[in-house]
């Protein structure tokens, strides 16, 4: 049942409307501050307002206008659209008031310009979730790569500016292939529209040739999911202030990404398509190469944050693995992932940056016995990198399940897939726990000046490391595993090993 | 008495007894010829808006000058095409008067009151250019145009002296084949009205000297225009006049000729000549393209900030004229026909009108004309920089700006014309992204220095902001570029788009 409502457009002006605030009020840093927080628990509200709706089966329909015949301007909330809006609205608050620890303590510069720029971004993020066709998605998805833009080069010094061209170069070119593939969508079709299971005349309009290049343009498009070899803007984006990592790379803009390869492959193409293409190897081979490529690159990294980039890029690659497996389970895990790994990876690059504003130190070669000193975030660290490798009691084991049961449903070949799941979670461990070993085993070497980090920054890492824990008992927390179930169940695909 | 029909001839009119007011008044009073020309325009500009509104409701005005009936007499013809273009023409005009006050207070204070008059003419040779539908009164029009436009273009002295040389020498070749085409036409048919040559041409399609003639017309506005490769004058001619100018020369002078040549082409010729005897229109498509791209990369290599705004010019008239070539193969009711042409050259008035303007701010400001010398200045000039980024935004071509939607419906033009018998044209798919990724290159290039390469980063230097007479203007454009982009995206197709096809029988008209 298609319901109307207005909440999706209120949920969206929260950010447009805090933004205009924040600069009106910028010489008032409490009450700027003050508005961003407003705006973002009352974005998270009415957001999860909609979801007693959606589990119900219905769509939340808000049309705008018609800006071209078949394609409306318009928000259309679906269950997976609202995981990844819950998740990164409810991230945003926590990354708020980190925020707020963390710019006060480093006395950043720019800092009205950094909470504005932070708003348009989560505008950016929750409008690529409630978009309800290609064409809208493509407008909040530019929106999204030119407001993080200044939080990138925040720093302006050379090496920032660096990072932000880079950053933009690969964004904005992909975009290009987006508005490309939007456009040939549009051309062959006459809607943009994501439909369960695929637009259906897409494949009696074009011939296999031109839907498998239209696929690779998509593909080109979502380089935000940071895939490789189109990965390196990843790293380097990492010369941003520590919050704009953690929610925007490590949530909001990557996620975006995944995010738009999934609707592309189940609502778009749609599942059955996409076997009939076999586009399912192509898009797992590099899901393969990346999850194993990135996982060696982070080995050799000693830069906390750069490290935890290339893990970002190892994880998102689940992601696309577990919708290339083209399976009930795998598409579930793929769903279920990108809310689990944000938890997780915001909880990580959040310890990060507690250890830099505590300490100063960004290298793991240099923090040595930092977990006696600052306990409470390096116990956090600990539980976000077992999710990592995918180990309990926390939330990416249970993603991990079902990847693994999509692989055993996909038959032939892809049912010892496992294996190279169990080399890269393998990897994981190899990477992440020789920094546990450091922090909490090696002496601490010099004075002890170094405190634990102040409390806005210390509430929410604690707050995300509790919720991946209580992911792993209760997935269904944030109501997380019944909106994927809904999800999956309006897909129509068959089997699922339901455990 | 009075009644709408009167007003075309009026908007002229008045335009030019204003140049003679204020040469006079200026004698008197230096202050007051900014004030007459901005009233002048202020009323030219309602006037247009009526005009516009009679148009769309009742429909077309046909005036005859004098009383002569046509087509002895010259005629004022005024359908949907010309009140469109005349109400954006009053606009910018409008705008830049505005922003003028100060600007030439500043920079030309000795030449005031020849400033202005000159200025009241070019708008007497604009308005003109589009009312008329006389084609040899289009012709004197574009020469007062011209002529008054080389002297604006000289008023700095020195540098400008040479480019305003060579855009006379080119503009003059230009208008001599203008002038070329009309006597060959003459000489076939006997009459200079573009109603009656419409009427009496098509039996004479297969003579050479109309086909000729037809050509003739294209070069010269092709110079007019700047389309690549005529463009040499325009990079010199943009980046040494005065700013106001610069706009205005770059925002609508260079699109009155497009619109000059879409009159030639559908209204003096039809589009079954165009299709069937000179199909020039293919060839306009891949030079069009080429201008885009190259005009783009020649930006990128410009370190003088108008120079590059020129070169980008160029690439857009590129868009302009790849829209007016796709036209006939075109069918549908949204980016069918001549909808994406008109459509961008309102957007490209909006967007580039307000660059120059920007640009002329920090060479108010403090003579900055290089890219390098902007370090910075968004500390300063906070409310400018910003103009300027939303303009720059609007052509990187980022939704939901005006430069989004213009590059989006180009490109749905492309497609419907490849795939209605013209394979080739997906190309432009291609040429029209890639030449957003240039837009982004000389772009980006500018706001970084703006806002990232502070001077000494840490210290907030005192802000020096242009007077409100300036920012105003700025901030208007720039506003625009979003708010008509959303407007495009909710509104098309729009009525008055639909009657300038039927009038053409382009687009879902075609027969």
């Amino acid at each position: 049942m298609i319901v109307e409502s207005i909440s999706p457009s209120l949920a969206i002006l929260c950010p447009a409307i805090a933004s205009i605030l924040i600069v009106l009020c910028g010489k008032w840093p409490n009450i700027r501050e003050g508005w961003t927080m407003l705006a973002s628990i009352l974005q998270f509200l009415i957001i999860f307002s909609m979801v007693p709706i959606i589990v119900a089966g219905n769509i939340i329909k808000c049309t705008f206008f018609t800006a071209f015949p078949g394609v409306d301007f318009g928000f259309s909330i679906d269950a997976f659209g609202l995981i990844f809006a819950i998740t990164s609205s409810f991230l945003w608050i926590l990354v708020s008031s980190y925020s707020i620890g963390y710019m006060r303590s480093l006395r950043e510069h720019a800092q009205t310009r950094y909470y504005f720029c932070f708003a348009w971004a989560i505008f950016g993020a929750v409008g690529v979730a409630l978009s309800g066709n290609l064409l809208t998605m493509f407008i909040f998805y530019e929106i999204l790569t030119v407001s993080t833009y200044p939080l990138v080069a925040h720093d302006e010094t050379p090496e920032a500016l660096f990072a932000g061209r880079k950053y933009l170069a690969y964004l904005l070119t992909s975009g290009v292939f987006f508005l490309a593939a939007v456009v040939l969508t549009y051309h062959l079709t006459g809607t943009t529209d994501f439909v369960n299971g695929g637009i259906p005349n897409l494949y009696a309009e074009a011939s296999r040739a031109v839907l498998v290049v239209l696929f690779v343009i998509f593909l080109l498009g979502f380089m935000k999911a940071a895939w490789m070899p189109f990965h390196s803007w990843l790293p380097t984006a990492m010369a941003a202030p520590t919050p704009v990592s953690a929610l925007l790379h490590a949530v909001a803009v990557v996620k975006a990404g995944v995010f738009g390869i999934v609707r592309v492959v189940c609502y778009i193409f749609g599942v059955d398509l996409m076997h009939e293409l076999g586009l399912g190897l192509v898009l797992i081979s590099i899901a393969i190469f990346t999850l194993i490529v990135a996982n060696l690159f982070a080995l050799a990294q000693d830069n906390l944050k750069k490290r935890l980039a290339y893990s970002t890029i190892n994880q998102l690659s689940l992601v696309i693995f577990g919708v290339a497996l083209l399976t009930y389970d795998g598409i579930e895990g793929a769903m279920m992932h990108i809310p689990f790994h944000a938890f997780m990876k915001i909880t990580l690059f959040m310890c990060a940056g507690a250890i830099m504003v505590a300490s100063g130190k960004r290298n793991i070669s240099e923090m040595a016995g930092i977990g006696r000193i600052m306990p409470v975030t390096m116990i956090a660290f600990t539980i976000g990198a077992l999710g990592m490798c995918a180990l309990p009691p926390t939330a990416g084991y249970l993603s991990h399940h079902f990847l693994v049961h999509g692989c055993e449903e996909a038959g032939g070949t892809i049912s010892y897939f496992p294996y190279i799941l169990l080399i890269v979670a393998i990897l994981d461990v190899m990477y992440f726990f020789p920094i546990i070993y450091i922090a909490f085993f090696k002496k601490h070497e010099g004075g002890s000046k170094i405190k634990e980090a102040p409390l806005f920054m210390l509430v929410p890492i604690a707050i995300t490391a509790i919720v991946s824990v209580i992911f792993y008992f209760y997935p269904d927390m944030f109501y997380v595993s019944e909106l994927v179930e809904t999800a999956m169940s309006s897909l129509g695909l068959e089997g699922g090993v339901h455990p | 008495m009075f009644s709408i029909e009167h007003l075309p001839v009026l908007v002229v009119v008045i335009s030019m007894l204003s140049a003679l007011t204020i040469l006079v008044a200026g004698w008197r009073n230096k202050k007051s010829c900014c004030f007459i020309s901005f009233a002048t325009i202020l009323v030219q500009f309602v006037m247009s808006i009526f005009i516009l509104h009679h148009v769309t409701t009742v429909g077309t005005i046909n005036y005859k000058l004098g009383g002569w009936a046509p087509p002895w007499g010259i005629e004022y013809v005024v359908d949907a095409l010309n009140a469109y273009v005349l109400v954006i023409l009053l606009f910018l005009a409008l705008v830049c008067v505005t922003y003028s006050k100060r600007s030439i207070e500043h920079e030309l204070p000795r030449q005031i009151v020849s400033f202005y008059v000159l200025f009241q003419l070019l708008i007497t040779g604009l308005c003109g250019i589009t009312l008329t539908g006389d084609i040899f009164n289009m012709y004197v029009f574009i020469e007062i145009t011209s002529l008054s436009a080389y002297a604006l273009i000289a008023s700095r002295g020195k540098i400008a002296l040479k480019a305003s040389f060579t855009y006379l020498i080119l503009g003059s070749i230009g208008a001599c084949f203008f002038l070329l085409g009309i006597g060959f036409l003459y000489a076939i048919t006997g009459t200079l009205n573009m109603h009656d040559l419409s009427l009496i041409l098509p039996s004479y399609y297969e003579s050479r000297a109309v086909q000729a003639a037809f050509v003739f017309f294209t070069v010269g506005l092709s110079i007019k225009m700047a389309l690549f490769p005529l463009h040499t004058w325009l990079p010199d001619a943009h980046s040494f006049a005065p700013s106001e100018i610069s706009a205005m020369l770059s925002g609508i002078i260079i699109e009155v000729s497009t619109y000059a040549f879409i009159r030639v082409c559908f209204s003096v010729y039809t589009v079954d000549f165009i299709t069937h005897y000179v199909p020039i229109f293919d060839f306009l498509c891949w030079l069009s393209a080429l201008g885009i791209i190259i005009g783009s990369i020649l930006a990128i290599a410009q370190y003088n900030l108008k120079r590059m705004l020129a070169y980008s010019s160029v690439s857009q008239m590129g868009y302009i004229m790849l829209a007016v070539a796709l036209s006939t193969s075109t069918h549908s009711p949204l980016w069918g026909g001549l909808n994406p042409a008109l459509m961008h050259i309102l957007n490209h008035a909006l967007m580039k009108g307000c660059l120059f303007l920007v640009a002329g701010a920090f060479i108010y400001k403090a003579e900055l004309w290089n890219i390098s010398d902007l370090r910075g200045l968004a500390k300063k000039m906070p409310y400018t920089c910003f103009g300027f980024t939303l303009a720059a935004i609007s052509m990187i071509g980022v939704p939901p700006t005006v430069g989004f939607v213009s590059k989006v419906y180009i490109i749905f033009a492309s497609l419907d014309a490849a795939s209605a018998g013209h394979p080739a044209y997906i190309v432009f798919v291609a040429v029209l992204l890639f030449s957003t990724l240039l837009n982004l290159v000389y772009f980006w290039r500018v706001i970084e220095t703006m806002y990232m390469k502070g001077e000494d980063s840490h210290s907030s230097p005192a802000k020096d902001e242009l007077p409100l007479s300036m920012l105003i203007p700025v901030l208007t454009l720039a506003s625009l570029c979003v708010i008509v982009g959303i407007f495009w995206l909710i509104e098309m197709p729009l009525p008055i788009f639909d009657q300038i096809n039927a009038l053409f029988r382009l687009g879902v008209y075609a027969p």
